[in-house]
């Protein structure tokens, strides 16, 4: 049954109407509409980046008390044209030595890392580019294509300060894959479902951020330090290793990395708000499911703003630090956090959707408590040490 | 030809054609990138195979940790893939009409094979990824070869790290 | 329709070409990769077999998950010796690692 107010759904079937009425069949009709959408889906997604940049330089001009771009047009809205005028007609160089054919490669790798993963997103009801059974599985292999793409630039750019970027990109985004894909696991350890219309489906009455706070916590900065963008840039730490993997990129080339960025952060927003807040779901979709879409990226957009507000707000963390982080706190906070979901969520699953949802909540903030205790106990012992270390210094200097 | 044979046709000569890449590159980060490209290409076959999640998976195992770590590997090295040199030993003929000879045994072999003309059988209505699951963790199944392989995971994982870590 | 034959010959040459790989190649990282190339091959088999022969049960696709797990740990491993050879020996050709030879 075709509900009018399913704008997608409604758009899609017109259009194979039509392929069908211009003398296709329909199986071939079928397949005209799906290149239509596999054409048009990463266009759409490559044109978000160009609002996205201008609102991102806003924000983080705001947040660090400044006007951002508002020299071309109005609000600065021009800005971005200007960039892509001056990116397009920049010089496009390839450095001696370099391995042509990996340095060209490598920006297009990693743009298209980015744009797959928008292929399993579903933006409404009916809107999505493909249904996999195992979507969330396909997001952790399309997101290995950007890694494999900074390691490519770094190793083919003939630059000891790329490959250098090169290896920090192994270091951090090998080891924050891991915490990634733990968290990944709970929405789909909650709604029993690999797919991601199911784990949208799972959440109509309780969003997972409420039922598993800490995972989406986890989801957040690990996909911060997967986009690598600060504080976890360190591989493109432009006070130690010049630029890091993109140092010999210019012209169009580097812009493909600039946007990929960009574009990458904002999509893993989107895949935020659909693994923990709800997807498209919203008061009133059931009547209009077009209004899935203002939901999704509503939502998209608010995490979105998380990742730009950690951004502009902390600064670049070292390297050890980096790794501390991930395999100290990070990836045995997951590797707890599963087994004890897991068991909350079986042993009350014959009860109320509500009563199983607080316990949940309940087990979150009970690890999250457990885990601030150790920490400030860690904390302490190491300030500890530090003033008895510090004591005998001055009494030494009074001599 | 339908189409499903062209898909196929396809997909396996670049399988094939980047497997011969591979072994004959001399450029070893070459070779690496060329076993990427095959790899995919496999797990392109998985997906044509309706093996969803053993494509997906493929391309998660091999492309995000065996080949970055192999490239990995070739960095850390890197001062000896730098000269080309003769990427093969003196005797390479030998292995090449070993392999020839196995593949002409094997395809001889496949033509005697009955059978093997016919289509596949139509999937089961239950959703395959489910049922690997069930067949991985119940025990009257798999479970125990399961456990006995993330030990052997954790085995390596610690293996690796002795070996290779700094002995100080 | 594709018969199974067509995948068993793409494995097989698959399987046979990783095996020139392993056997013909000096850099021990590619004898590796050769290795690679053949557990592939295996693996495109099991998975064949699982389609064509036994959709119902899932065996073919649990072996084919535990050469994965097995090929994991070999490539961890693997290059793991290989960094700690060229840390000794300054050199990852299969041939110049002769301390055992009499």
């Amino acid at each position: 049954m075709v509900n009018l107010g399913d704008f997608f759904y409604t758009l899609g079937m017109w259009l194979q109407g039509l392929l069908m009425r211009a003398g296709l069949n329909e199986s071939a009709a079928r397949g005209a509409f799906s290149a239509l959408v596999a054409a048009l889906l990463p266009l759409i997604a490559l044109l978000t980046a160009v609002p996205l940049i201008w609102l991102e330089r806003k924000w983080i001009a705001r947040l660090q008390d400044r006007m951002g771009p508002n020299r071309v047009g109005p609000f600065g809205l021009l800005q971005v044209f200007a960039d892509m005028v001056k990116i397009f007609t920049k010089e496009d160089i390839t450095p001696l030595g370099a391995d042509r054919v990996v340095f060209a490669l490598a920006p297009v790798l990693a743009v298209a890392g980015v744009v797959g993963l928008w292929a399993v997103i579903p933006f409404a009801a009916n809107a999505f580019g493909v249904d996999l059974n195992v979507g969330v599985l396909y997001l952790v292999a399309a997101g290995t294509l950007s890694t494999l793409a900074i390691m490519l630039a770094g190793w083919s750019a003939n630059n000891k300060y790329a490959l250098l970027g090169a290896f920090r990109t192994v270091a951090q985004m090998i080891s924050y894959e891991v915490p990634l894909v733990l968290s990944l696991l709970v929405p789909v350890l909650l709604s029993g479902s690999l797919g991601l219309n199911g784990i949208v489906a799972a959440q109509r009455e309780v969003w997972f951020v409420f039922s598993a706070p800490l995972a989406a916590l986890l989801f957040l900065i690990a996909s911060q330090a997967e986009v690598s963008r600060a504080p976890f840039d360190l591989l493109e730490a432009e006070s130690e290793i010049v630029a890091g993997f993109n140092i010999e990129y210019s012209g169009m080339k580097f812009g493909f990395f600039f946007v990929g960025e960009f574009l990458h952060s904002f999509t893993m927003g989107l895949l935020g708000a659909t693994l923990f807040l709800g997807g498209w779901t919203g008061p009133g979709v059931e009547t209009y499911p077009a209004l899935g879409a203002v939901y999704i990226i509503l939502k998209g957009t608010f995490v979105y703003f998380l990742f730009v507000w950690a951004r502009a707000t902390f600064p670049r963390i070292r390297i050890d630090q980096m790794l501390d982080f991930n395999w100290k706190l990070l990836t045995p906070l997951g590797l707890f956090l599963i087994p004890l979901l897991a068991v909350v969520n079986r042993g009350l699953s014959e009860s109320s959707v509500w009563l199983r949802n607080a316990a949940l909540l309940g087990a979150n903030v009970l690890l999250a408590a457990l885990v601030l205790t150790i920490l400030g106990m860690r904390g302490r012992s190491a300030r500890m040490r530090a003033a008895s270390n510090a004591t005998p210094a001055p009494a030494a200097l009074r001599r | 030809m339908t189409i499903a044979q062209v898909i196929f046709v396809v997909i396996s000569a670049v399988v094939l054609v980047s497997a011969v890449l591979v072994v004959v590159s001399r450029n070893i980060v070459h070779a690496a990138l060329w076993l990427i490209l095959s790899l995919f290409g496999v797990a392109a076959l998985f997906a044509v195979l309706e093996a969803g999640f053993m494509a997906v998976v493929q391309v998660v195992i091999y492309v995000g940790a065996i080949a970055t770590l192999i490239i990995f590997a070739i960095m850390l090295t890197r001062r000896e893939m730098r000269e080309p040199g003769q990427q093969t030993h003196r005797w390479w003929p030998l292995p090449a009409l070993l392999a020839m000879a196995l593949f002409a045994g094997l395809a001889w072999l496949l033509g005697s094979l009955p059978g093997t003309g016919a289509a596949p059988p139509a999937l089961a209505g239950e959703d395959p990824v489910l049922l690997l699951g069930q067949a991985l963790l119940s025990p009257e199944q798999y479970m125990l070869p399961f456990e006995v392989a993330s030990v052997l995971l954790l085995a390596a994982l610690v293996g690796a790290i002795v070996i290779a870590g700094d002995s100080r | 329709m594709v018969p199974l034959s067509w995948y068993l010959i793409v494995a097989a040459a698959l399987f046979c070409l990783g095996l020139y790989g392993v056997l013909a190649r000096r850099n021990s990282v590619a004898i590796l990769m050769g290795i690679e190339l053949m557990l592939n091959a295996v693996n495109l088999n099991l998975v064949a077999f699982w389609r064509y022969l036994e959709p119902a049960r899932m065996s073919g696709q649990v072996f084919a998950v535990m050469v994965f797990a097995v090929a994991a740990a070999e490539a961890a491993v693997g290059l793991a010796l290989i960094i700690s050879l060229y840390r000794l020996k300054r050199t990852v050709v299969a041939d110049e690692a002769d301390l055992l030879r009499g």
